[in-house]
């Protein structure tokens, strides 16, 4: 390294400067864009910078699964045993999937009213939201029982199962995260100083939601 | 070299390093301090080191006969199953998080990291999950034994009617240390990129923050795919389930690429940390700038690129389809290529330097030199027809051996007697050091150069007894495993001697420059008194600023340059 070192710390002289590139983007995007060097106040851009490549990560099991579904599905010759009906996208199903993806904008606009320092309007849209993600959660339990087949119906029960299953566990922790956030707000002041944890599980729940469209594609219209 | 050329300059920080004494009792509590925590996953790893070191050894003994004399064969299965796992999973990549931990707060100018709890439940995952995989030599059937890659549907041939088993117990620890793994990947990659001091942009980074970050970025694109594997295995192996079971319509195939999407990245998660160590380390002992800084930073993030797209060579002799093995035979020798830079750059770093051959001298460049001879049969490795030849033989154990011990586990004792005066505040005993270098390097090449004439000849991996005409050859690999297990031994006594009685470490012994060599030794809690102002690109070697001789004239200038 033979150039002449550059006397003002804030003088950029590398070609990637994340201030600039940062300025550049959405300002919703923006938060989850580290800002320039030794930024280390801002306690929710790098939490929402952490949550979200951990989010990446876990997707990462949620395509594992899908892999190893796509592969049974493409290469098992009786993929449905003697006398059993594959999952049907039935009224009951259907109606499920638009309440859970529906949530997604109500979480939206709850989290929106917080940012508007609204909190009586975000403890009602918040505890909607959960209560959307627990009747998801309870249709769910209410298909699994009237389902002909189980775990070890074959691939197809064992896929199933294990697929729905892993993303149900992903609806609770969402639900249980939405309630301990809930009861935060009744905490005077709590959210005064910035609300990581009600950002974070709104785009957990976004997260949650997308999931299950995929799922959904897999497992009931294919 | 003189080692305390700072020793008659007045520090200011001097009454308050008296006080930061180096006291054990302080690692054995929960805290939330990188530095602490680095230390907590080091000696914890290092304890498993030795229990893995333990298991090999006696494998080795197992082998210096053709006959099985030592053990029996479920026992034989068991100690090689629980040597690859350990050493991989409870050595290699947590001890590398741990340096890294201590390492990387201090080398960005940060405080710590970017969640300290979250990086203190992370290390405590580890002792409880290792010591569930040691228990299982405690169930009535014992460990696991189908190898570190527990392929189903063997490792779903458990004795029925047994619910734990030690198959069990491996899945769920390896589950455990990949979330511990994740939790760590979430936390060094936000605190590289959040947490850099002011002037530290991305190409003032050491190479060493450089090699952590492409590895905790494959931690987390890959690591979940195990998981994944492991969670489905666990379905298979306790709930019935017949995903992997072919008899059944199941299909282990799907496993092994499951396993080997994480498991070959894996081995790059262990290596590029050992590359950035003799980034750091040659530099130094060479009084020469990093020769091509730049390429060597980029290189790291070229091979974990390549490396996501080369799982399936370990799949060559599994049924797979022609142009798929041509495909990844490909992209597999690809990988030679960022590999080849850095080998190069090493080389052109120390090419007419002032060599002085300290201890981690010695052990960077014992093990930068074996990294070529174990990177060479790599690259034979991933010809197909070669691999075809040699598949599962002792070839390829020997291959893996000259990374993971003669590339890796060197690179981590260069590390330790590198970083031991600025994590201990003690200057080690170099004699000693140097005697332990010796007999690593020696005991290195004579356990694992074998092993590839064993491989040509065709001796296949995983067996208890053979034919008697390897035995010379294994008497010679034995031998050597011998002489390993004795060679920790001045590492254990230098090590804690020089932690209770060695002479005093200077802020900086070695001359190196970094942000982590201008702080204390031991560093304060809050690592700086003051968050560094960075003016100088890494590696500059030859400005006496750089490495913090005359730092008192380094901060008044840049504060009334920065005043302008």
């Amino acid at each position: 390294m033979t150039r002449s070192p550059s006397t003002s710390p804030h003088n950029d002289e590398s070609p990637i400067n994340l201030e600039r590139i940062r300025q550049k983007f959405p300002r919703w995007l923006r938060r989850f864009l580290p800002s320039g060097g030794g930024s280390h106040e801002d306690h929710h851009g790098k939490g929402m910078f952490g949550f979200t490549i951990f989010l990446l990560s876990e997707s990462i099991v949620f395509l594992s699964f899908f892999f190893t579904y796509a592969v049974l599905r493409l290469t098992t010759p009786n993929w449905l045993p003697a006398g059993i009906s594959g999952p049907e996208p039935s009224t009951f199903v259907i109606i499920n999937t638009v309440i859970l993806l529906s949530s997604s904008l109500v979480i939206q606009l709850a989290e929106r009213s917080l940012n508007h320092h609204h909190l009586k309007q975000f403890r009602w849209l918040w505890l909607l939201t959960a209560l959307m993600g627990t009747y998801f959660l309870i249709g769910q339990g209410i298909e699994w029982s009237q389902l002909h087949f189980g775990l070890r119906t074959g691939l197809l029960g064992a896929t199933f199962y294990i697929l729905t299953g892993f993303h149900g566990l992903h609806v609770l922790s969402g639900v249980i995260l939405q309630v301990i956030m809930l009861v935060r707000s009744f905490i005077r002041g709590n959210y005064n100083q910035g609300h990581f944890g009600v950002s974070a599980t709104t785009l957990f729940w976004h997260f949650v939601d997308g999931i299950w469209v995929i799922l959904f594609s897999l497992l009931y219209l294919w | 070299m003189t080692h305390s050329s700072n020793e008659g300059a007045t520090n200011p920080l001097e009454p308050e390093r008296s006080n930061q004494q180096f006291n054990w009792r302080y690692y054995l509590h929960f805290s939330t301090d990188h530095k602490v925590i680095g230390v907590q996953y080091m000696v914890t790893t290092f304890t498993f080191f030795l229990i893995g070191g333990l298991l090999a050894m006696l494998i080795r003994g197992e082998l210096v006969t053709p006959e099985l004399n030592l053990v029996d064969r479920p026992l034989y299965n068991a100690l090689f199953t629980l040597h690859g796992t350990v050493m991989i999973f409870l050595w290699i990549i947590p001890f590398n998080a741990g340096l890294a931990n201590y390492l990387v707060p201090l080398m960005i100018g940060a405080r710590d990291m970017a969640f300290p709890l979250l990086n203190a439940l992370s290390f405590w995952l580890i002792p409880p999950a290792g010591i569930l995989l040691i228990s299982s030599f405690l169930l009535p059937n014992g460990p696991a034994q189908t190898g570190w890659w527990s392929y189903p549907p063997m490792s779903l041939q458990f004795p029925p009617g047994q619910p734990i088993n030690g198959q069990l117990f491996w899945i769920i620890s390896l589950i455990l240390l990949g979330i511990s793994s994740i939790m760590g990947a979430v936390n060094f990659v936000t605190t590289i990129v959040w947490l850099r001091a002011p002037g530290m942009t991305f190409f003032r980074m050491p190479v060493f923050v450089w090699s952590v970050l492409s590895a905790q970025l494959l931690q987390l694109i890959n690591l979940p795919s195990l998981t994944g594997a492991l969670i489905l295995l666990m379905f298979d192996l306790s709930l019935g389930t017949n995903i992997f079971k072919p008899l059944e319509g199941g299909d282990p195939v799907i496993y092994q690429h499951l396993f080997w999407f994480y498991s070959h990245p894996a081995v790059y998660i262990m290596a590029l940390p050992a590359f950035g160590i003799f980034a750091e380390v040659l530099p130094a002992f060479a009084r020469n700038p990093l020769f091509g800084y730049r390429s060597l930073a980029l290189a790291s993030l070229g091979i974990a690129l390549v490396s996501i797209f080369v799982w399936v060579h370990h799949m060559f002799a599994s049924a797979t389809p022609d142009w798929m093995r041509v495909l990844f035979a490909i992209t597999s020798m690809l990988v030679a290529i960022p590999t080849g830079v850095k080998a190069f750059g090493w080389t052109a770093t120390i090419w007419k330097g002032k060599l002085h051959l300290d201890t981690p001298m010695l052990f960077a460049m014992g093990g930068a030199a074996m990294f070529l001879f174990g990177g060479i049969t790599g690259v034979m490795l991933a010809a197909n027809s070669f691999d075809l030849h040699v598949n599962n033989t002792y070839f390829v154990v020997g291959h893996f051996h000259y990374i993971v011990f003669n590339t890796i586990t060197m690179a981590i004792f260069a590390a330790i007697y590198f970083w031991f005066p600025k994590i201990t505040g003690r200057m080690f005993a170099e004699g000693w050091g140097k005697l332990h270098f010796w007999l690593t390097f020696i005991g290195a090449n004579l356990t694992f150069f074998p092993m590839h004439p064993l491989g040509l000849q065709g001796m296949v991996r995983r067996v208890a007894s053979y034919p008697s005409e390897y035995q010379g050859w294994n008497i010679i690999a034995s031998l050597g495993g011998f002489l390993l297990g004795v060679s920790v031994l001045p590492f254990i006594a230098n090590a804690i001697g020089s932690i209770l009685d060695g002479p005093r470490a200077t802020d900086n012994p070695w001359e190196a420059t970094g942000l982590e060599w201008t702080t204390s030794s031991p560093p304060p809690r809050d690592n700086f008194a003051e968050i560094p102002q960075v003016i100088f690109p890494p590696y500059n070697y030859g400005n006496p600023r750089a490495y913090g001789e005359d730092s008192a004239t380094q901060s008044g200038e840049e504060v009334s340059s920065h005043n302008e």
